[in-house]
């Protein structure tokens, strides 16, 4: 299952385990990625805590965590290829991986028929 | 407020569409920020072949002299530079100086070749309207000023910029950094000057409005040119140690905290006869308070400009007044003016990000060596 928030995150969810990165609207509206930085292993948030931060050429965003939890994992490869967010912002450019802690709140984020028809209202 | 409606264009505001440019308001004008191949891209095309600009936005204007007074020496009034040893054909920057020693704006100025007792004028699109009016208060029936709206101005920039040119143009490698000359191409009267904002070598080419669309296509049909937005200009300017007005300068800031020292003529500096000189020779001589000094931040975070610049022990020293990715440099880089004490190249400071306090160290400007073709 993949959820997305009104802020351009996905998590993609498996059991109680999420993986969570920006959404190819986001990483397009973005531009070139040149700075990322990402939560400490172990650390806890509450849904919506600013988690991480993501520059591009153009400026800084914050990343809000669509689902409170502990992050398990952080991608590494990014620290090696910023690259990979702009051009798999779904696959090999995910930025961390969370236990959630309260799985109801994935029901306030949208399904991708939604979110994509939220993105169209955008532009 | 600027709404996409009232925004002026530039003559090539349609073939900006065409090649898919993201158009953003820019001193009141709808500016391609970036083409599809995206800033860094694009900044990285323009250090390794040729990047086409159009910079028609910026302000161009002929001042010539009523009298038997020669121009360059007229201008001098306004500016700290010799203008009137300029010789014909040759183009210097300078500084237009109010009465406080501070920069209106900062230009080219090139005295024409062929046009008897006349200088040509590029200052920038957000000065234009100021500068013009400012200039025109000082000399009165003196000099004429002829302001070209509507002409475009192309920038060419790169290794392959005088390769490229030459196809159009078999004078290009002929002319010298900081020369200019009026030529005639695909039967435009256009006037080219070897020079830029990138640094690298490259030229500037003002077109008559309905010209530049043909001489812009011509170049883009050479696979070593690309249209390069606003975006990289801003990337290669900063990584070239070049100022932004309205950013690393204004009119509060002096030539010397500026560190633009350089556009101080020494005959001048004898004689004072520039606006705000009380101010500038004295600084001069004991040193400005604050510097303009590169800085590089040391992590991988951008320093943006506003971002708050201290010592190491925490006090405010400085702010960044230009600060991004140099994607030629691989890495954040910055500008910003600190107080003259820590202006010493290599000297630690911090910077304020997002709350946290950054390492940073002043560099050495430029980041990435100019290749100038003197």
């Amino acid at each position: 299952m993949i959820k997305y928030s009104k802020d351009h995150e996905w998590i993609r969810v498996d059991g109680d385990q999420g993986v969570v990165g920006i959404s190819d609207y986001a990483q397009e509206s973005l531009g070139d990625i040149v700075f990322v930085e990402l939560p400490e292993v172990g650390a806890s948030f509450s849904s919506k805590d600013e988690v991480a931060v993501v520059e591009s050429v153009k400026a800084a965003s914050e990343i809000y965590t669509p689902v409170g939890g502990e992050i398990t994992a952080v991608n590494k490869d990014l620290a090696g290829d910023l690259s990979l967010v702009n051009s798999s912002p779904m696959e090999g450019g995910w930025f961390y991986k969370i236990k959630i802690s309260d799985l109801s709140e994935l029901d306030r984020l949208m399904d991708e028929a939604a979110y994509n028809k939220y993105v169209e209202t955008l532009s | 407020m600027e709404t996409p409606e009232n925004l002026k264009k530039t003559p090539l505001f349609n073939l900006h569409a065409e090649l898919g440019g993201k158009m953003v308001p820019f001193a009141g004008y709808n500016m391609p920020v970036q083409y599809p191949m995206g800033v860094m891209k694009e900044h990285l095309h323009t250090r390794a072949a040729a990047g086409l600009f159009d910079v028609s936005h910026m302000g161009q204007a002929f001042l010539r002299a009523r009298g038997d007074q020669d121009i360059g020496k007229l201008f001098e009034r306004l500016v700290p530079g010799n203008i009137a040893g300029l010789k014909p054909g040759q183009l210097r920057y300078t500084l237009l100086l109010n009465n406080t020693g501070g920069i209106m704006d900062d230009l080219m100025v090139t005295r024409h070749e062929d046009k008897d007792n006349t200088l040509f004028l590029v200052v920038n699109a957000a000065c234009k309207e100021q500068d013009f009016a400012h200039i025109r208060d000082k000399f009165k029936d003196e000099a004429d000023l002829e302001i070209f709206n509507g002409r475009g101005l192309i920038a060419l920039q790169g290794p392959e910029a005088e390769t490229v040119l030459s196809r159009l143009w078999n004078g290009s490698a002929n002319l010298k950094f900081m020369q200019a000359r009026g030529v005639d191409i695909l039967g435009y009267e256009c006037f080219i000057s070897r020079s830029g904002y990138t640094g690298e070598d490259g030229f500037e080419i003002s077109v008559p409005g309905e010209g530049a669309e043909d001489l812009v296509r011509a170049l883009l049909a050479f696979d070593e040119v690309k249209a390069i937005g606003l975006g990289a200009r801003d990337s290669l300017r900063l990584e070239a140690g070049l100022c932004l007005y309205g950013h690393d300068l204004d009119e509060g800031t002096s030539p010397v905290e500026a560190d633009l020292v350089w556009t101080i003529a020494k005959a001048r500096r004898k004689t004072g006869d520039f606006p705000g000189a009380g101010r500038i020779l004295k600084e001069l001589e004991e040193g400005a308070a604050r510097k303009r000094v590169g800085i590089k931040p040391l992590g991988r975070a951008l320093a943006r400009e506003g971002t708050e610049i201290s010592d190491q022990e925490g006090s405010k020293i400085g702010v960044i007044t230009s600060g991004g990715f140099g994607p030629s440099f691989g890495g954040p880089v910055a500008m910003g003016y600190v107080a003259s004490a820590h202006s010493a190249t290599g000297t630690r400071v911090g910077l304020l990000v997002r709350g946290k306090m950054l390492e940073g160290e002043v560099y050495a400007l430029p980041f990435v060596k100019q290749d100038y073709k003197r």
